[in-house]
């Protein structure tokens, strides 16, 4: 065991002998504390001693008022019920679940006080025993990490993975993912992916497993039932659908955007319908413009080449000439604008981008805006943009357009090719026509506030 | 009932008291700690699943709550909830206000402060927490010095935490719980006292003195529910009980009196048993039997409901208990009634029968004898029979065959919840202590600062203190004075004391206490009523724009609408001038021969009459006055 103090409290607990988690007795004026020594995390102070006592409170003892640390007895590894063996069952389809991290595999980590990732994922199958009806799931620890952690480098090896469970027999599978940047990895997956036969279904979660109201259950539940039964044969990511936990939904990979820092239903399907959504009991198809599984085996395919410096930048009144080209300098080899509005940026920096793009970098253009397209033509500055070189976007999103530029880049494409294949869409993240539902009404219920 | 000598019994009990905080957010976010009336504005539907708790053992009582895959229901407002109740969003730093109010009341009762305070999440997986969690947090810890004085001896206290309120609870229904979140992350205080308090009525002296002193620091909210206690009970032999939930103090000594008379007849079932050479292990592997068939044609109307439904009927063999289900444990609960309970939460069944109250139920002493005569059972043996489906009418005999075993035993560790009458129903059986680690989404806050901040502004007056100055300043009554403590109007009393000229102390301290009493009695929902609004009518009376007489009805239609102003209601109920001149001339025509006749001795005679007519709408002074003066001028325009 370790002892994770630091300073005075560190010198004083060392003196003592003390490690993590031993039971200790302390001496702090007139008062006698018992208890276990409860790791502190590097962010608080070095001033205090954190007890865990008989009556389950933690409590932090000032240093200044302890006469003696004791040592009553040393730490006792954490007990953890070693997670059921299931048995694989004849006639379930196969549904491998591909870890990568995130809260979904998270537990508290007492020396930093935070939630980190767990590398036991088995804990998963012991908190849903759900997902042991509906397919063999099997675990495929690939990576413990947070998603803000992921570069774009390691999106080639998850898309390996999948082909390979794909390609050896998996119905779909579920890859397990922190949720603040899965939808870059799904939109990287739905792009490196050609071939697919089955649903690779990203989820996580927003209230990690250590908690009862956790989202994970009805989250993972519903993404092993897509990959088991659902018809799709795309990249998608499925999480709750509403704040109550009465169903998810399936939405395009490419199509899908975090839009709320902690909700359960923080994804939502932006410029076009979920594709489904999953309750307890079934799979309903809510949007039928998807790619089918295949009636004939085919082999999955993927396509990792990937340039990972793109950079993706918003416009904001505040940016001034020079702030691309520093940009540029430091290596980035392509520049994904979320423009204002229809996708415009201050008319100040056109003439800059103008050089950019003449030196052999594409700058695409998106609209932070986020829903609806752009359009550079309405107003003179978009026009003098277009006439700078820029490649438009249309509706897909920010974060999309700046996987598929890398993954353009990646396949050594340039010039018209590279125009092209920006402009087209190559597996759903960009439409011809936008429903006129595909928008999010708050407060739509006549909701009083204040 | 007979009281028992608790003395010899070893009766020891210790109380927790819960007290919510009137600050102006709520423990964890910055919405105001405001109890609703009205319907919520959205509902969410959740469930909740057992984790693993911090040291990796599953909690047994988390684990059977979830073991019941139950949905709950939250009610939430647009306008004073926001995403932390609704476990959207992590909560916002801890109160200080509230650790503020937590400290003062600690250092009142010269407790040990923690130097830092560390929040902690205590599973608890009934519903009554978004999260599943409740977060709690020890602020301070008894001392040798730290204890009140009762007439039997003192009483130490042994802790000290704040915590967030649970959600309150609309409905419980088989499949889950309806909560509203409006309550939820209140500010709360739970003091608890050890477990020296060794007689019911000392239990209930404790809790008034912790009570009182909790309210002389001004910054608790008052009104039902605001205050609860927990008893934890035990007598010697027995085992210590955790009983949630007495909302009234009344209560508290009869519910001790009949927890451990409850202890006692455990016991004397226990000795029984094993007199009858019964232990454990006689019940290990108690038979259960499928009856169904055998009650297809019973004359029970209740059988033959519940088996058209689809019902299995199912037997479980006691075998030696003859006799002992039937026993009293408590006044009207038998120990059967134990065993219901343990059905009933575990299998979530509507009952059981058992053969100690057989014949009955429509069922017959011949289908009785023939049901011993299947089960291979004589009458010194007893049995349980329950009618659910085949799923939950075995967990339901699990349950009863292990509550059974620990009847040998002696009595078990149980939460359990008052009843009305004092007696205490089974919940769930005691947690352990797993159930608590760190709320990592709040940084521990350090006291000293807060410590020294209050020790230098002062600690507020104890209530023998606070009652003899109402008495000398204001020239209260002790009963006022202590209506106001108890009521929770100390600061309000004194400031509306202080900013309304005109009024007596005693008239305003028994308006808010007496009349309010009074009309909540009558059923009056005075806890709505704003305080604001009981300040105006105040104000409006020390002005003469409304009568004292019409207190009362004010507040009665304040309770049931309480965004009326005040004001408005002052006109609707207070009679203009020239409306009561009126009636005193029309009065004065009537009864002229009277007058004519005695004169002003037929004073008393009119104040009646006109009063009859405009009383609560005038003041009786101003009528009197000027029925005095139209009486004089009559007798004089005679002369």
């Amino acid at each position: 065991m370790n002892l994770s103090y630091s300073g005075r409290a560190r010198e004083l607990l060392e003196s003592a002998g003390a490690k993590d988690y031993d039971l200790l007795r302390v001496t702090a004026g007139r008062r006698i504390y018992e208890g276990i020594l409860m790791p502190r995390p590097e962010i608080l102070d070095d001033l205090h001693v954190v007890l865990k006592m008989s009556n389950g409170y933690n409590v932090g003892i000032d240093v200044e008022k302890i006469s003696s640390v004791e040592v009553l007895g040393r730490a006792r590894p954490p007990e953890r019920p070693s997670p059921p063996r299931v048995s694989p069952r004849e006639g379930l389809p196969s549904v491998p679940i591909v870890v990568t991290g995130g809260t979904i595999a998270s537990r508290v980590d007492y020396s930093t006080g935070a939630v980190k990732p767990t590398e036991t994922p088995e804990e998963l199958i012991d908190l849903v025993p759900e997902i042991a009806e509906l397919a063999n799931v099997s675990y495929v620890p690939l990576m413990a990490k947070l998603s803000e952690d992921i570069r774009p480098e390691e999106w080639g090896r998850i898309a390996n993975k999948v082909a390979e469970e794909l390609n050896s027999g998996a119905s779909g599978v579920v890859v397990a993912h922190g949720t603040d940047t899965m939808h870059y990895t799904a939109s990287a997956l739905a792009l490196m992916l050609e071939g697919l036969t089955g649903p690779v279904v990203l989820v996580g979660s927003q209230r990690s497993i250590d908690r009862p109201s956790t989202d994970a259950v009805l989250n993972v539940t519903a993404a092993v039932r897509v990959a088991a039964e659902g018809p799709m044969a795309e990249s998608v990511i499925v999480m709750h659908g509403s704040t109550s936990d009465d169903f998810a939904w399936v939405i395009r990979g490419v199509r899908a955007r975090k839009m709320h820092t902690s909700r359960r239903d923080a994804f939502m399907s932006v410029n076009e319908a979920p594709l489904a959504r999953v309750t307890e009991k079934s799979i309903e198809i809510l949007n039928p413009r998807f790619r089918r599984r295949p009636s004939e085996p085919t082999e999955v395919v993927a396509r990792v080449e990937i340039e990972p410096r793109v950079a993706l930048v918003h416009a904001w009144p505040g940016i001034e000439r020079g702030f691309l080209e520093a940009v540029v300098s430091s290596g980035y080899r392509g520049i994904v604008m979320a423009g204002t509005g229809l996708g415009h940026v201050p008319n100040r920096i056109v003439d800059e981008i103008g050089a950019i793009v003449d030196s052999g970098i594409p700058v695409v253009v998106t609209s932070q805006c986020l829903f609806g397209r752009v359009d550079l033509k309405v107003y003179a500055t978009g026009r003098r943009m277009l006439q700078a070189g820029v490649i438009p976007a249309a509706d897909t999103l920010p974060e999309v357009a700046t996987v598929k530029l890398m993954v353009a880049l990646g396949r050594g494409m340039e010039g018209e090719d590279l125009r092209r294949f920006m402009t087209t869409s190559q597996v759903g993240e960009l439409t011809e026509t936008i429903s006129p539902s595909a928008y999010p009404p708050c407060f739509s219920g006549g909701a009083r506030v204040g | 009932m007979a009281d028992l000598d608790y003395r010899e019994l070893g009766l020891r009990v210790g109380i927790e008291i819960h007290q919510r905080l009137a600050t102006r957010e709520k423990l964890f976010c910055h919405c105001p700690p405001l109890m609703r009336h009205d319907e919520p504005h959205l509902w969410v539907r959740r469930r909740l699943r057992v984790s693993y708790s911090e040291l990796g053992s599953i909690d047994p009582a988390a684990r059977f709550e979830t073991l019941r895959a139950r949905v709950f229901e939250y009610g939430a407002y647009s306008d004073s909830t926001c995403e932390v109740e609704l476990d959207e969003a992590p909560p916002l730093p801890l109160n200080l206000e509230a650790l503020e109010v937590s400290i003062e009341v600690a250092l009142m009762l010269n407790m040990d402060v923690v130097d830092e305070v560390h929040v902690m999440r205590k599973i608890v997986v009934d519903g009554s927490n978004t999260t599943g969690f409740q977060r709690t947090a020890l602020v301070a810890l008894g001392g040798e010095k730290s204890a009140i004085e009762t007439s039997e001896g003192d009483v130490r206290l042994s802790t000290l935490c704040l915590e967030e309120e649970s959600a309150y609870i609309v409905e419980t229904t088989p499949q889950g719980a309806r909560y509203r979140l409006d309550r939820l992350g209140i500010p709360l205080i739970e003091l608890a006292t050890g477990a020296d308090i060794r007689s019911p009525d000392q239990a209930r002296e404790a809790a008034l003195k912790l009570g009182r002193i909790l309210r002389a620091t001004g910054r608790v909210q008052r009104g039902i529910g605001s205050i609860r206690q927990d008893l934890n009970v035990s007598v010697e032999g027995g085992a210590r009980q955790e009983i949630k939930g007495v909302q009234e103090l009344d209560l508290i000594s009869e519910v001790v009196r009949r927890e451990a008379l409850r202890q006692v007849n455990l016991l004397r079932i226990r000795d029984e048993m094993r007199s009858r050479g019964l232990s454990p292990s006689s019940f290990e592997s108690a038979e259960t039997l499928d009856v169904t068939e055998h009650l297809s044609g019973s004359k029970s109307k209740l059988v033959r409901r519940s088996l058209s439904r689809g019902s299995k009927a199912l037997l479980l063999k006691l075998p030696g208990m003859g006799g002992l289900l039937g026993r009293e444990v408590q006044p009207n609960r038998r120990f059967g009634t134990e065993l219901s309970d343990y059905a009933k939460v575990f299998g979530g069944v509507a009952g059981i029968l058992h053969s100690d109250e057989l014949p009955g139920y429509g069922i017959t002493e011949q289908e009785l004898s023939y049901l011993y005569r299947e089960a291979g059972l004589d009458r010194s043996d007893a049995f349980v029979l329950v009618l659910a489906s085949g799923e939950k009418a075995k967990l339901a005999l699990d349950a009863v065959r292990r509550r059974v075993m620990q009847a040998a035993l002696g009595v078990p560790e149980e939460t359990r919840r008052a009843l009305p009458d004092g007696n205490t129903a089974f919940m769930r059986p005691l947690p352990g202590s797993a159930r608590m680690y760190p709320e990592t989404d709040v940084l521990p806050v350090v006291t000293g600062p807060l410590v020294r901040k209050i020790l230098a502004r002062g600690l507020p007056e104890m209530p023998d203190r606070v009652i003899s100055r109402l008495v000398t300043h204001y020239g209260l009554t002790e009963d006022l004075a202590n209506m106001l403590l108890d009521d929770g109007r100390i600061a309000q009393f004194e400031r509306v004391a202080s900013e309304i000229s005109g009024l007596s102390p005693r008239f305003i301290a028994s308006t808010l206490t007496s009349t309010l009493r009074g009309l909540a009695g009558e059923g009056v929902a005075v806890h709505r009523i704003p305080d604001s609004a009981l300040e105006t009518t105040l104000r409006l009376v020390a002005e003469g724009r409304l009568a004292k007489e019409a207190i009362p009805n004010v507040f009665r239609k304040l309770a049931e609408n309480p965004e009326l102003d005040p004001s408005d209601l002052a006109a609707s109920l207070t009679m203009s001038e020239e409306e009561l001149d009126e009636i005193i001339r029309r009065v004065l025509y009537e009864e002229r021969e009277v007058v004519q006749r005695v004169g002003m001795r037929a004073f008393g005679r009119l104040m009646g009459r006109v009063m009859s007519v405009v009383r609560g709408r005038v003041d009786g002074s101003v009528v009197s006055r000027k029925l005095r003066a139209a009486m004089e001028e009559m007798m004089g325009s005679q002369k």
